[in-house]
């Protein structure tokens, strides 16, 4: 699914737009956590198909990401990021959205759609 | 061949993960293919965040040897990890509160670390810990 179509599907408002092209790929799998070290421990997917869910709004979810070879992070619940934040996320070539949904509700619309686990 | 040193001070929670993204970034430029850095960066990662919170503060150093070796040393100024076996079971964490609230602190990090390097050497007193992990990069 696009992440257009992912982003309409969750009222999604952007945060951080580094790749103008974002929105034409396709995902396949989401980690959804708030925990990093699961993150880092768990996810096994294709990381160009893979987008980060996470209510942890802190450069740690931007550096959990990127070392995971992940561009794009959706935070749940309406949290923003800070200005340091938002200029860590462009030097590091992040995508990042807000959804007002919360955690459970945004994976519940994303599971439904097709969106597989990350852990795999 | 790179030899290189990176300074990690204790719970410098505003720069964690810098390191490992200079590391990363440094091996990218090497031509280093993306599964191999995705694990050095992984464990990188993860050592990098464990110095921080749990540490007085050490050094990272990276090592690239012409045969295609990475190795990635981490070494603090103590106070030394209690019980090893127990820091190497999933789950298990003396992480305080301040390093839950940045996401860390599941009890993940050794074990991912040893799960994602090739070589693993862990040696551990009150005066310091040192953990030398490697990869074959080649």
């Amino acid at each position: 699914m696009t992440l257009k179509k992912i982003l309409e599907l969750l009222k999604a408002d952007s945060l951080c737009i580094s790749d103008s092209q974002c929105m034409e790929r396709n995902f396949e799998h989401i980690s959804a956590t708030d925990l990093m070290s699961d993150a880092l421990a768990l996810v096994q997917s294709d990381s160009e198909k893979t987008i980060l869910v996470t209510g942890l709004v802190h450069a740690q979810s931007l550096r959990t990401a990127e070392m995971l070879d992940i561009n794009v992070v959706i935070y749940v619940r309406g949290k923003t990021m800070s200005e340091t934040d938002y200029n860590l996320a462009k030097e590091m070539g992040m995508n990042v959205f807000t959804t007002k949904s919360s955690m459970y509700d945004t994976c519940g619309i994303l599971y439904s759609n097709g969106l597989l686990t990350a852990v795999v | 061949m790179i030899h290189q040193h990176f300074n990690v001070e204790k719970e410098d929670y505003a720069n964690a993960g810098r390191i490992s993204s200079q590391i990363k970034q440094m091996l990218k430029q090497l031509g280093v293919s993306s599964e191999v850095l995705r694990r050095i960066a992984i464990s990188c990662y993860e050592a990098e965040i464990n110095m921080i919170i749990h540490s007085y503060g050490g050094e990272v150093v990276l090592t690239l040897s012409a045969e295609g070796k990475c190795e990635l040393r981490f070494s603090d100024m103590g106070p030394g990890i209690d019980d090893i076996e127990k820091a190497m079971t999933p789950g298990w964490s003396t992480a305080k509160a301040s390093a839950r609230e940045f996401g860390f602190g599941a009890g993940m990090g050794l074990p991912n670390i040893k799960r994602n390097c090739d070589e693993f050497d862990l040696v551990t007193s009150p005066a310091g810990t040192t953990l030398v992990i490697g990869f074959k990069v080649l």
